[in-house]
């Protein structure tokens, strides 16, 4: 199946397709934050007054993506999100208990509902077709990738539009912070691969809404062609990992030597990165390796901003800097492996190759 | 992709009973689970009727096996999937690709709602316990690690369609050879959360709720979980109790219409019910029994009435909504009547529609008021209709 | 009315309108400016937190408003109630 279009709202100048991450954005401190358009003319205002920050975003991603495609009414649209609308759930529950359950107002728990994004897409696109809302943690993007990709390969879809969107609010990011999943001190994000993340434990928030339009038939404008797509659960060591992955190539009838680039999910905590180091020593010795979470930051649905990463990445024929990529310049990046695990619990693999 | 998927074992606990017997026995019996608040703790107690589960967290979670700490959205899934294990009677559960795709709409909502209490007091306090299992999928987490299963573990949550989108979703990882079983269904505890939300849009009834009648108030929430195994045909060719059940059909649509109101011709509803009777190869008429949707509201029954008429006029096959017994459950709500609408086939049973006195006028058909006993059911359609327009319906059917 | 406008523009986000572009009676669901049900919902809470004003009955809604001045005028009756 085809990727043909993207839309990506991310800490990063992602949106409205300008040069492919030719001007990477710093930040200070251990929260990176979306870079939000103008949303006028995106979406009906009517619609947007209601609309928190990530509904905007999971739409506005969503139109643009889909105004890539030249789709008006997708045959299907599937939403990952693994904290749903974290903004109107910290309203109404902040409301509930200052008001001790009384003089609440409706629309913030209306808002909260997990599936209101693609919901809202739905209702603003006129579109009856299929409609669903995965909310598994790390799992999420991946969950909605595959209920996409099963849609197109029954025929029960020609194209469909898949999406992940996930917010951090101050709520959000107080109580995460305090279990430890961030670093503190002087941090940012153009260090995290170097001095200041070596050995130390946590990571930088992010957040991000990306959007693919999926199909059957390859078009000429198609990004890249998704291949395959594989997660595995609470794996027991680093045998068990590479177990997945051979057997994930295996399932491609492909090898490590056809790949000509590993995207990986390193963050910066000293533990979770210490998969990606054992298998640079293994099963990935001799591959060419990047990062990105430098450039989004953590987040359960991160690897939805990889797959971005990946298809622009062939589509353009362009290695941004920012990436610091150490392999063969003359050689064309023609097929990439994207693999990721958030906090090792949820890892997947994901297969992209040149159309 | 063609082959069949196949019902291998029911699971489910409500307010009228803890397993599937005693919700059995609560059905034919007319007793429904709704009352004043016993367990659940909130300002509205002596105002809104609910309809929970009639144990507290420490029998639940005796009765599950986790500790009484966690969520009660888990323990209540636990228990419901463990049972829905059992009477599947699969062996080798281990040795086979398993699935478990839980449904909830809320998470550890009840949890967290505790946390927040002392965390909006200073952002340093509250227990971290309390909260880390916010997240909907956790919920998943916490019983497929006590189920042991974890090829394949995922949660939806579309608000009251949930658990139906979990099921027929299930149905296509085994469908599509990725899996040969799959747990599949949701679990939603009551929380303040989602009592006081419903509040603020004025659908709850202060009343024992009267779906599909004219004079109906709303809707009283409920609390439950409800699973059923899928199977591959190779699994069930092994199994020593015969599925006699199959998943013929499922459709999702989207009413397209408002974020939470359904549209006066029930469109979503329509083509979620015509897409279910599609993709089974069945005609209406075909169809021996429809577990409504049908939660009480003005809005919802209209619009999911209308939907029916144009769809099944003038055959109109029997119907109820058995929320007048259990509740509304939300993300629970299409598991647990995936499972009665199970029962229905394997029992050759219907269940009333309670408390229904008139009619409505709109609609030129009635719902079912007495328990069926003796009754051949083939073919059985189950609606769940969520926020966002959701809307899905399975067709189960005998084999 | 203009504190009225004013209250109903912020509980409702309606942020592209001042309170002079409402007119007095002009319609505030569908063919006017466009509310819907939700909106009725939160306009009956702002009764209640503003004017301690309690609409028990969601039928009324409809004609309690239909326009800032039928809202102003149903203020006014139900305050002088209360005193």
């Amino acid at each position: 199946m085809y990727i043909r279009a993207t839309g990506n709202i991310s800490p990063q100048k992602t949106f409205g397709h300008p040069p492919f991450l030719s001007e990477p954005v710093e930040y200070s401190g251990n929260r990176l934050a979306c870079i939000e358009p103008d949303y006028k003319g995106l979406i009906d205002a009517k619609l947007i007054r209601r609309m928190s920050r990530i509904i905007r975003m999971g739409v506005a991603a969503a139109m643009e993506c889909l105004q890539e495609a030249g789709v008006t009414k997708p045959d299907a649209i599937v939403t990952g999100t693994a904290y749903g609308c974290m903004e109107d759930t910290g309203l109404f529950l902040t409301r509930m208990v200052e008001f001790n359950e009384e003089l609440l107002t409706p629309t913030a728990f209306i808002q909260s509902t997990h599936n209101t994004i693609g919901a809202q897409i739905g209702l603003l696109l006129q579109c009856n077709n299929y409609n669903n809302a995965f909310v598994h943690r790390g799992f999420s993007f991946e969950s909605a990738l595959l209920d996409g990709m099963m849609l197109l390969k029954e025929k029960e879809a020609t194209n469909v539009l898949v999406g992940a969107i996930d917010e951090i609010t101050n709520i959000s990011h107080a109580i995460l912070n305090r279990m430890g999943l961030y670093k503190q001190g002087q941090v940012s994000n153009g260090e995290l691969f170097k001095t200041i993340g070596i050995g130390t434990k946590g990571t930088i928030a992010g957040e991000g809404a990306s959007f693919f339009l999926l199909a059957n038939e390859p078009s000429a404008t198609d990004y890249a062609k998704l291949e395959g797509l594989k997660t595995f659960y609470k794996p027991q060591g680093i045998e068990e990992i590479e177990a997945h992955i051979s057997s994930f190539l295996a399932a491609q009838s492909i090898g490590l030597d056809e790949i000509d680039l590993i995207i990986t999910g390193k963050n910066g905590d000293a533990k979770s990165d210490e998969i990606f180091a054992q298998l640079q020593h293994r099963i990935f010795s001799r591959s060419n390796l990047v990062n990105y979470k430098n450039l989004c930051g953590e987040y359960p649905t991160a690897t939805a901003f990889a797959l971005w990463l990946a298809a622009n990445i062939i589509k353009s024929e362009t290695m941004p800097t920012v990436l610091e990529y150490t392999g063969p310049k003359e050689k064309p990046i023609k097929r990439i492996l994207i693999y990721d695990h958030y906090q090792s619990v949820h890892h997947s693999l994901l297969l992209i190759s040149a159309c | 992709m063609n082959d069949p998927v196949f019902v291998a074992g029911t699971g489910i606990i409500s307010a009228i009973g803890n397993n599937t017997a005693e919700c059995l026995d609560a059905l034919e019996n007319s007793r429904a689970g709704i009352d004043n608040m016993q367990y659940f703790d909130s300002v509205h107690r002596q105002k809104i009727p609910v309809a929970e589960v009639k144990l507290d967290n420490v029998a639940l979670a005796k009765l599950s096996g986790l500790a009484n700490t966690k969520s009660r959205t888990a323990l209540l899934s636990l228990v419901a999937a463990k049972e829905a294990i059992s009477n599947a009677g699969i062996k080798n559960i281990a040795a086979l690709r398993t699935g478990f795709i839980s449904a909830n709409s809320v998470g550890g909502m009840d949890k967290t709602e505790k946390f927040f209490a002392e965390f909006l007091s200073n952002n340093q306090r509250g227990k971290l316990r309390d909260v880390v299992h916010h997240e909907c999928g956790s919920i998943t987490e916490l019983v497929a690690d006590q189920l042991g299963i974890k090829d394949y573990v995922t949660t939806i949550s579309t608000a009251c369609s949930s658990s139906a989108n979990a099921i027929f979703f299930g149905a296509r990882l085994i469908k599509n050879n990725i899996l040969d079983v799959v747990v599949a269904g949701g679990t939603d505890a009551l929380t303040k959360f989602t009592l006081n939300g419903f509040n603020t849009l004025m659908i709850l009834d202060e009343q024992f709720c009267q779906p599909f009648d004219e004079n109906r108030r709303g809707l009283n929430l409920g609390e439950g979980a409800g699973y059923i195994v899928l199977v591959s045909e190779k699994v069930a060719a092994f199994l020593s109790k015969k599925p006699t059940v199959k998943l013929s059909g499922w459709c999702n649509a989207n009413d397209a219409y408002h974020q939470t109101a359904s549209s006066p011709d029930g469109n979503g509803s329509f083509l979620a019910m015509s897409g279910a009777l599609k993709k089974s190869g069945l005609l209406p008429q075909d169809i021996d029994y429809i577990n409504l949707h049908g939660t009480g509201t003005q809005n919802n029954d209209i619009a999911e009435g209308t939907a029916i008429k144009r769809l099944f006029d003038p055959q109109y096959p029997r119907m109820s909504s058995t929320k007048a017994f259990t509740g509304h459950t939300l993300g629970a709500s299409g598991g647990i009547e995936a499972v009665f609408s199970i029962l229905a086939i394997q029992q050759g049973i219907i269940y009333p529609n309670l408390r229904l006195q008139t009619p409505m006028k709109e609609l030129p058909f009635m719902p079912v008021t007495d328990f069926i006993k003796n009754t051949n059911v083939k073919h059985v359609l189950s609606n769940s209709f969520g926020f966002g327009g959701n809307c899905s319906s399975l067709i189960f059917s005998k084999l | 009315m203009l504190d009225l406008k004013t209250q109903i523009i912020a509980q409702l986000n309606l942020q592209d309108l001042k309170p002079e572009d409402i007119a007095n009676d002009q319609p505030l669901f569908v063919e006017g400016l466009g509310l819907d049900s939700i909106d009725a919902l939160e306009l009956i809470v702002l009764l209640q937190q503003s004017y301690k004003i309690k609409l028990s009955n969601a039928d009324d809604g409809p004609k309690v408003f239909r326009s800032v001045r039928t809202m102003a005028e149903y203020i006014t009756a139900h305050q002088a109630q209360n005193v």
